[in-house]
């Protein structure tokens, strides 16, 4: 039963560690099929995050935080969009300048606005009627049958009580899955990934995509930033994305740019953060494993990944090209 | 018929220009809403950075870790690599640097130890850089992942070893101990006193020196030796390199050994001569900044000599700011952020614009021209 409640509690936590990550890999797959590389995740993860907390703050309201969130995130990615489809620009210095222009504003900004060191208020503050973070969501009965055993911890504990944002990821996989293998438009989509010319010759702009998918790719990653910020900690501190970005980049290549690959892959990154924050380590029959080790797996996975060794995981083929209509 | 010739300044000198003149446009512009003077914001950080010898001093300090990570940057993009793992090559440079240091410092002359401190950063940065360079040259996985992946396990290993290994017993703070004091490389203020110069106290030390050397030194191997040649040709066409007899694979892995080998220089400068410590995240973002140095610079290291100055007045007048304007100095990043945006990802934005300007104003027809048309 102990072994029981610590696996479910793990397995909560994994789902609460995974929902960024899964977000931000979709938003990926979008990007990186239509052959955008995006390293760029981890910045619109930042500034999403800080603009959800700041307008969920001023306005007091948690969906006014998701709306600032989302557009700052979008803003951000057609500011890629431009520098990568509309002038050419390399794709991974037009990421970094992303990511470090948002590092650097979010600090700036935060500290212009509300003198805290960078920090927003926090959006629990029942003095000064605050409350403006996102509330789990409880399903019916589960406090009823928390108590019954195995069947009151996987619904009370494992299912319910998790932010609406939890389901949404959940539910977003099978939804873009849909999108990009069974729809024309996510035929097309991948078809300007692999071979823009042949979609260009069909008459379908590949800007056009290109701008599509990148605006898609800023949404998603606006809900991981949203989610991190307004309904986790409650609050926007200085670098809280953490890498989280660069993992869900991880996460797709190991999931070989396909949702339900990246799903398993956040999921395995996510049961990795969660053991991590758990414990000081692991230990395997009496070799004890540090905890950094863990925390390292799935930047090593994904290396061995991708040199090869364990499957092999094919990018789009036109990935970081540009392309360049021809002219006369 | 011929197309009408810009000359090679428009693109080496003006159109660089116009894309730093709209990168500070748009720092002014952020600046000004920040309710601070831009003018008086530049005045400020000057003095702050040039004022005295004791901001000077500081100035020069972020210049010699600036020259460092750029360089690195810079040798890969030659061979059309993108080096982001400066950072954790970087890192793992520090810990070739502390474990000279805190094995043979005070045992050894620091004439002795130095050459050996300065291979061991050079090659425990090389090494980092050996595993993603030697996936990309023959298992085909590519370097600008591999290497973010480095810098990630870097840092979780470095994590490890300073909790595990480094950490004297009894010490509450994650850091290594204080190497002996014999092993830290001199402060340019120690050395002036002995001529007789007052400077004030700064992290200054003589890894500039070394910075300046490996400045040099890079423009010998990149445009004076065949493997330099090679490095380029393969950056430029690689196809073409490949048909000239040159093997891709090992021209891969020589540039990023040699841009490992630069970044791990960079713990010289802040480890063995000014913390004189292994700490936690002590690169702290400056591999990054080496890519916007190197943009700037557009890869030459007297470019790259010049920016790492812009850069190091720009850190150490950004923290003036802070004094004087209350502002956060992490600003300084989001003019790192512009410039890499303008002079790199949209460096071709105002290409076409100036070329057409250009043409229809200056540009006089010489009497060769007509011949040809």
């Amino acid at each position: 039963m102990e072994a029981f409640n610590s696996l479910i509690l793990i397995l909560d936590a994994t789902l609460r560690v995974a929902t960024p990550l899964i977000f931000a890999a979709l938003a990926g797959m979008f990007s990186e099929r239509t052959g955008i590389v995006n390293i760029a995740l981890e910045g619109k993860i930042l500034a999403s995050a800080f603009a959800g907390a700041a307008a969920a703050y001023v306005t007091n309201s948690p969906w006014m935080g998701l709306l600032a969130g989302v557009m700052v995130s979008v803003v951000f990615a057609w500011m890629h969009a431009f520098a990568t489809v509309t002038h050419n620009g390399d794709h991974v210095v037009s990421g970094m300048a992303i990511n470090i222009l948002a590092a650097g504003l979010t600090a700036a900004l935060g500290n212009f606005w509300f003198r805290q060191g960078g920090n927003t208020p926090n959006l629990v503050d029942p003095f000064n009627d605050i409350d403006a973070r996102f509330t789990p969501i409880t399903f019916p009965f589960a406090d009823q049958i928390a108590d019954v055993p195995i069947i009151g911890g996987i619904y009370s504990e494992l299912l319910s009580g998790h932010f609406l944002l939890v389901y949404i990821a959940l539910l977003a996989v099978p939804v873009c899955w849909f999108v990009m293998f069974r729809t024309r438009f996510g035929l097309r989509m991948r078809a300007v990934g692999e071979n823009p010319s042949a979609v260009d010759t069909a008459g379908i702009s590949v800007t056009g995509m290109r701008y599509l998918s990148l605006t898609i790719c800023g949404v998603l990653a606006g809900l991981a930033g949203v989610y991190l910020s307004v309904a986790v900690t409650a609050q926007f501190l200085p670098n809280m994305s953490a890498g989280k970005g660069y993992m869900a980049l991880a996460a797709l290549i190991f999931g070989k740019w396909h949702p339900r690959g990246a799903l398993l892959a956040c999921l395995m990154f996510g049961v990795l953060q969660a053991i991590a924050d758990r414990s000081q380590g692991a230990s395997l029959g009496g070799f004890s494993i540090p905890v950094q080790a863990i925390e390292a797996l799935p930047y090593i996975l994904t290396v061995i990944l991708l040199a090869g060794f364990i499957g092999k995981s094919i990018p789009p083929k036109a990935i970081g090209k540009p392309y360049v209509k021809e002219r006369e | 018929m011929s197309q009408p010739r810009v000359p090679g300044w428009i693109y080496v000198v003006v159109i660089p220009l116009v894309n730093i003149l709209l990168a500070s446009l748009a720092a002014g512009l952020l600046f000004w809403y920040l309710d601070i003077n831009p003018l008086q914001a530049v005045a400020t950080m000057a003095y702050g950075a040039f004022g005295d010898s004791y901001g000077l001093g500081y100035t020069l300090y972020y210049t010699t870790s600036f020259i460092f990570t750029g360089l690195a940057v810079a040798v890969a993009f030659h061979c059309g690599l993108f080096n982001i793992g400066g950072e954790g090559q970087a890192y793992i440079g520090a810990l070739g640097v502390g474990i000279v240091c805190l094995t043979l410092g005070g045992k050894i002359p620091l004439l002795l130890l130095l050459p050996i401190s300065i291979i061991a950063a050079g090659a425990f940065g090389a090494l980092w850089a050996l595993i993603p360079a030697w996936l990309q040259a023959y298992r085909g996985s590519h370097i600008v992942i591999t290497t973010i992946m480095f810098n990630f396990i870097a840092s979780a290993l470095m994590g490890y070893l300073l909790i595990e290994v480094f950490k004297p017993p009894g010490s509450m703070s994650v850091e290594s101990a204080i190497f002996p004091e014999s092993s830290w490389i001199p402060k340019v203020h120690d050395v002036a006193a002995l001529v007789g110069l007052d400077l004030q106290r700064s992290p200054l030390n003589l890894s500039i020196v070394w910075a300046l050397l490996s400045a040099v030194g890079v423009y010998y191997f990149v445009w004076q030796t065949r493997w330099g040649y090679e490095i380029r040709a393969t950056g430029q066409n690689s196809g073409a390199a490949e048909y000239a007899g040159i093997h891709l694979g090992k021209t891969v892995v020589l540039a990023m050994l040699v841009s490992g080998m630069l970044a791990g220089f960079f713990a010289l400068n802040v480890v063995q001569g000014e913390a004189h410590q292994i700490k936690l995240s002590l690169v702290n973002g400056m591999g990054f900044t080496g890519i916007a140095v190197a943009l700037m610079g557009r890869n030459h290291p007297f470019g790259i000599v010049l920016a790492s100055l812009l850069f190091g007045f720009l850190y150490q007048g950004g923290g003036e700011l802070q004094f004087e304007f209350g502002v956060d100095p992490r600003i300084i990043v989001v003019l790192q952020g512009l410039v890499i945006l303008f002079s790199g990802a949209l460096e071709k934005m105002m290409k076409h614009p100036i070329e057409r300007l250009y043409l229809k104003y200056f540009y006089r027809p010489t009497t060769t021209d007509a011949a040809e048309a």
